[in-house]
């Protein structure tokens, strides 16, 4: 009976903590252009602060980030609105973080993809490069042509090691493999342009590839319609896009941005946020590859043997990928 | 691949690059020579492009999608008539305005109706319709193997590709399948009645259509093979969908309207002396709204075509300054319309063939090297300010361009 009485007391208590820490905590997440349902990164983001919302009951401040200049303004108002931990969403709010983080130091920011060094900003970033070269063995495991190629969005080098891991795992599997690369512009429009996404994926099958990889958020979706039209496969990036056109989505490059927001909030709640720099590789499950029901008849079971092996070499460091941007150059 | 496959590729990519382009420069040309200044054009074609895109979706009907698509951009066309006609406006305001009313107007309501973030649900169209079946005809292995994915009880194979790989896998028993229901046709009424049949699926599959997909022109498959010439017909001519060749047709037609019309010599002198027309007992007002309502007629179709023939859905701002290079060829083609054609597919290629140089190494006397994306990105804006500074020489606009006409009291 005691022990009944003991389990509640302590049931009660536990509701009651975070209850308590409810009232001063409001979280708040800024995406960043391209929106919350670019069915990719920024749904990613989504994902996981929906899943925290409908666990713990919080509600969340949002902003959908439509032009450059409104970054600063946006991060400024949830910190006016008195959020206490949020969310920075892509590597472009960096600059704005660094300005608004060091305003306020008794708000807590969290960067994705990005890094400030402030003592107040917990910076999430992710080795892309690993998930990518294991999309890369599966693409070119999967070309009957020996070519594949890679779409990419903005031509910063943070795309760049995805292009680049990728083509390290393509050539893993087949040295004498052709790897394509193309980037779609050089402004932040490029992540919202699918017809131009469309063109250069045509142009890379018009020159022998049979399997393109994507990573340039709504660019993304020509790019994976375009394969879906002239019936090559695709790849998708940073959430399970094999949903998307069943048959055509070889599968996605998986970064796991929904754990790193879900973490943030569920870190910052139990009082258990750190700053600092989290670096996110195969090792701590921060990127993958999809497989599920829309795939799984193309990925066979030989592949998944191949990447089981490469992942484990990776895990285990015997197996080095290398990061475009650790040298801004794609040399291994 | 040898390199006259990458031209006819390459050329054929500049077709479906430049459709949008050719569409929106001859709206932007009717305008001008009536004297309006059409800064819109963009945003009328990013109204029409959602609009489309959406109804296309609600409806699973790409032809409503084009109605609605042509619907909103007249309209659009019609409040700059308004503004700047009717009440003397501004018409470079009344332009910008119209494109920040349609840029934010597209995101909010798509966000309201489809929850997508202003994206518009994807388009897809439904398998090749089948249902018509005539006796004695051909049953190839292409529509064996469809059979055998339409009729699968799992619903574990989706696409012809997975039965293709089976059977090329060693699965016997789905090729004896695909055998078993694949049949030669009777000699002559088949072929016949073969040749009926395609057509009438064929229609079936052009009306109920949810995106403008390629029309495949008769007899492309049979000369694909010749050479030369079949693989120009076959990949360049055949196989766009039927906005393409619209625009191509509207060039012809506008140029006859614009010169041989007496539309089109009233058009041009409203455009350069309004005043004489008005003098004539014309009205220089319904003029103006005459040919506005061509220009939202033209930029729908446009907007359309990004939408729900080029993609398969709206993405927010996704026309991507394509109206403001329609502006910029139809300024390089002094305002005609062969030359705007010729401008806008020099646009077309430049964007073409700056996707296939893109990463692509050159050697060059020994020396191996990429060019840089933003070079090749800057070369369209390169090559209009040469050509326009050095060969084109001056282009001179319709003299009463941006003038309210006021009557003389």
């Amino acid at each position: 009976m005691n022990k009944i009485i003991g389990t509640a007391a302590v049931t009660a208590i536990l509701a009651a903590g975070p209850a308590l820490a409810q009232e001063d905590f409001i979280p708040a997440v800024v995406f960043d252009m391209g929106g919350k349902f670019d069915r990719s990164f920024n749904e990613g983001i989504y994902n996981g602060i929906e899943r925290f919302r409908e666990e713990t009951g919080i509600e969340y401040l949002e902003f959908e980030v439509t032009n450059e200049a409104q970054r600063e303004q946006a991060l400024r108002r949830m910190v006016r609105n008195g959020a206490s931990q949020i969310i920075a969403v892509g590597f472009g709010q960096a600059p704005a973080v660094e300005v608004i983080a060091a305003e306020n130091p008794d708000v807590n920011f969290t960067i994705i993809d990005s890094v400030v060094d402030l003592p107040n900003v917990r910076s999430v970033i992710f080795k892309e490069q690993e998930g990518s070269f294991l999309v890369g063995m599966i693409a070119a495991m999967r070309s009957e042509t020996g070519a594949v190629g890679f779409v990419g969005g903005m031509d910063i080098p943070l795309i760049r090691a995805f292009g680049c891991g990728f083509e390290q795992g393509a050539r893993h599997v087949d040295p004498e493999v052709e790897v394509y690369q193309n980037m779609t512009g050089t402004t932040p429009a490029a992540w919202n342009d699918p017809s131009r996404g469309a063109e250069l994926a045509r142009s890379q099958f018009d020159r022998g590839a049979d399997v393109v990889f994507a990573a340039a958020g709504g660019t993304g979706l020509g790019v994976y319609q375009a394969a879906a039209d002239s019936g090559q496969f695709a790849i998708g990036v940073d959430s399970n896009q094999n949903f998307l056109h069943p048959g055509t989505m070889l599968t996605s490059m998986l970064k796991r941005v929904d754990v790193a927001a879900y973490n943030a909030f569920q870190d910052a709640l139990n009082e258990e946020w750190e700053p600092g720099v989290l670096n996110l590789g195969l090792a701590e499950s921060g990127v993958g590859w999809a497989l599920d029901e829309f795939n799984e008849d193309l990925v066979t079971d030989d592949m998944r043997a191949a990447v089981a092996e490469a992942e484990e070499m990776i895990v285990s460091g015997e197996l080095e990928v290398v990061d475009y941007r650790a040298a801004n150059a794609c040399t291994y | 691949m040898e390199i006259f496959t990458l031209v006819v590729l390459l050329l054929d990519a500049t077709l479906r690059v430049a459709t949008p382009l050719i569409l929106a420069a001859l709206g932007g040309l009717f305008s001008e020579r009536a004297g309006v200044v059409d800064i819109g054009l963009e945003g009328k074609m990013l109204g029409a492009a959602f609009a489309a895109a959406a109804t296309a979706s609600v409806t699973g009907s790409a032809w409503l999608g084009l109605c609605m698509g042509i619907g909103v951009s007249m309209t659009l066309a019609m409040i700059h008539a308004f503004a700047c006609v009717t009440h003397r406006g501004d018409h470079v305001v009344s332009g910008v305005a119209i494109n920040i009313l349609v840029a934010g107007l597209t995101v909010t309501l798509g966000i309201a109706w489809f929850e997508r973030g202003g994206q518009t649900p994807d388009l897809y169209n439904p398998d090749p319709y089948t249902g018509i079946e005539l006796p004695g005809t051909a049953v190839t292995t292409e529509d064996a193997i469809r059979m055998v994915v339409d009729a699968d009880p799992d619903d574990r194979l989706r696409t012809p590709r997975q039965v293709e790989q089976a059977i090329a896998g060693g699965d016997v028993e789905m090729a004896a399948q695909v055998e078993a229901l694949t049949r030669e046709p009777t000699p002559v009424i088949g072929w016949i009645l073969g040749g009926v049949q395609d057509f009438a699926n064929g229609f079936v599959d052009f009306v109920r259509e949810e995106r403008f997909t390629g029309i495949t022109l008769p007899l492309a498959d049979t000369v694909a093979h010749v050479p030369v010439i079949g693989l120009i017909y076959s990949e360049l001519i055949s196989g766009h969908n039927i906005l393409v060749y619209f625009a191509l047709l509207a060039v012809p037609i506008t140029a006859w309207v614009v010169y041989r019309s007496r539309f089109g010599l009233r058009l041009r002198a409203v455009g350069e002396n309004p005043a004489a027309v008005d003098t004539a007992g014309i009205s220089v007002t319904w003029m103006r709204y005459k040919a506005l309502m061509i220009t939202g007629f033209l930029c729908g179709i446009a907007g359309t075509y990004l939408s729900t023939a080029h993609n398969a859905s709206f993405v927010r701002d996704m026309t991507a300054g394509k109206g403001f290079l329609a502006l910029a060829a139809l300024i390089f083609a002094k305002w005609r319309p062969i030359p705007v054609l010729l401008a806008c597919l020099l646009f077309g290629f430049l964007e073409a063939i700056e996707a296939r140089l893109q990463g692509t190494p050159i050697n060059l006397l020994g020396l191996t090297f990429t060019i840089p994306v933003q070079f090749i990105q800057a070369l369209p804006y390169i090559l209009t300010v040469v050509l326009l500074a050095g060969f084109i020489g001056k282009a001179i606009a319709p003299k009463a361009i941006g003038t309210p006409y006021v009557k003389e009291r």
